[in-house]
């Protein structure tokens, strides 16, 4: 198991123009599978256009206390970009008149932004709906000073989405780093305690699952009930919903794909898989990305591959909704992970 | 041709075998998509079974594709290899349930 990031690896993939060559040269080059442009084209979506904005998600910092072995991002303990406080108060000023109903903060892990909790209670203060934090959970048990993480949240009603790979040690440590499953739970039973993800509660507890390996996530629904009888029975566990998110082929996960030989086969299961109905609801759509240092991306996997919006308007700091909402949103062949099967996106499947 | 009898990335063409049987090979897939729907077994269950089959009948592409399903569907690689036992098991019973037909032969012939 990797401990640095591939930046930190000086890795081929952490070069994001590479990733772009690999994604638009060889089966898609040759033809052998249609781009997707050209399969959105086949029932007129193309341009991609966005709909109402209903989320800003904004990306804290790439700095994390683990090393996933898919991470899209490239997170950990080494990543140094970090949002300032400069750019966190541009953000504050267009929470406050943005039509979006919900702020969606994440990273690397959020929490560990210096200004991270400063943040959290300026943008409540702003009157945001849903607020949601991508916690990894272990991020609660890493340090004492998160170790009232639970009660924060609480405190400031925040919706908490935690990645949770598979109901068993096992899985869970091969993608996340051993002790993470442990850590995990035990943190999970922490946010129980105070509340969170307790059948009727308003504090609202989801976890996300995205496969281990080179294959699709199975039907939501399904997984869901897995969880959930398995949590609640080895560890007492409760949780709300379960989103299943399709891995891209990007930053990690694209460079495990090339090193095991899975890339070709997991091209053409993500191109099988297409569904036009869940192209209407994909997540770019609805959602503006916001990168650490504040530039704007249709989601936050164009934020890692450095596709900025199409727009006059590229930076938080010129922010103009209505410009922003008139741009054809930036796609490639990576997009084809948010289409297959009954889609993906950060809330779970879209069709 | 290939000099292979058998080629991983024909599993992808196994739709094609319409293309020279329309109507059979549809009513082929159709039946097939219809027995792994959730009914009185959950389609978890079902992926269990075809992967079991899929080696009692070694069928290298079946494997490759019940393999995918099951990890799709979070079946881990414990229930994988008990599945493929229970297969085994039924192989192997079978064979060795025959021993009484040896028996009550050997017992005719020279009892």
């Amino acid at each position: 198991m990797a401990t640095k990031s591939l930046k930190a690896r000086n890795n081929d993939i952490a070069n994001t123009a590479r990733q772009m060559e690999i994604l638009s040269n060889g089966i898609f080059a040759d033809g052998e599978l249609p781009t997707f442009a050209a399969k959105i084209k086949e029932t007129n979506q193309f341009p991609l256009r966005p709909k109402k904005l209903e989320i800003l998600q904004i990306n804290l910092g790439y700095m994390c206390n683990q090393v996933c072995e898919h991470c899209h991002v490239d997170a950990g303990p080494d990543r140094k970009e970090i949002m300032t406080i400069e750019t966190m108060n541009e953000c504050l000023e267009v929470i406050k008149k943005t039509e979006a109903h919900t702020l969606d903060l994440t990273g690397g892990a959020p929490e560990m932004n210096p200004n991270f909790r400063w943040f959290v209670e300026e943008a409540s203060k702003a009157g945001i709906k849903d607020f949601i934090v991508r916690s990894n959970l272990t991020i609660i048990r890493a340090n004492k000073k998160y170790h009232d993480l639970p009660e924060f949240f609480k405190k400031h009603n925040v919706h908490v989405v935690s990645s949770m790979p598979h109901w068993t040690r096992g899985k869970t440590d091969k993608q996340r780093g051993d002790g993470v499953f442990d850590k995990s739970i035990k943190a999970l039973q922490e946010l129980n305690a105070v509340g969170y993800g307790v059948p009727g509660s308003d504090l609202k507890l989801d976890l996300v699952y995205n496969p281990s390996g080179a294959f699709l996530p199975g039907d939501q629904m399904a997984l869901e009930n897995d969880f959930k009888k398995a949590l609640k029975k080895d560890f007492d566990i409760d949780f709300h919903s379960l989103f299943a998110i399709t891995n891209l082929p990007i930053s990690r996960f694209l460079d495990y794909l090339i090193a095991s030989e899975n890339y070709e086969d997991y091209m053409y299961n993500l191109v099988e898989a297409y569904n036009p109905v869940a192209v209407e609801n994909v997540m770019c759509t609805n959602t503006l990305s916001v990168s650490w240092d504040g530039n704007l991306y249709d989601c936050d996997f164009n934020q890692m591959l450095n596709l900025k919006v199409a727009s006059t308007v590229k930076h938080i700091s010129e922010y103009n909704e209505e410009l922003l909402q008139d741009r054809n949103i930036i796609i490639n062949q990576h997009c084809y992970g948010c289409t297959a099967g009954a889609g993906s996106s950060c809330q779970g499947v879209v069709a | 041709m290939s000099k292979n009898y058998y080629d991983a990335a024909d599993l992808r063409k196994f739709g094609k075998i319409t293309e020279w049987s329309e109507e059979l090979g549809n009513k082929f897939f159709d039946y097939y998509g219809k027995v792994f729907e959730e009914g009185a077994l959950t389609a978890r269950e079902k992926s269990l079974i075809a992967l079991a089959v899929a080696h009692t009948e070694q069928c290298p592409y079946c494997i490759d594709a019940y393999t995918k399903d099951g990890l799709q569907r979070g079946i881990t690689k414990e229930q994988m290899m008990e599945a493929i036992h229970v297969g085994a098991a039924i192989k192997s019973g079978a064979t060795l349930v025959h021993g009484v037909q040896m028996m009550n032969k050997v017992n005719k012939l020279d009892g």
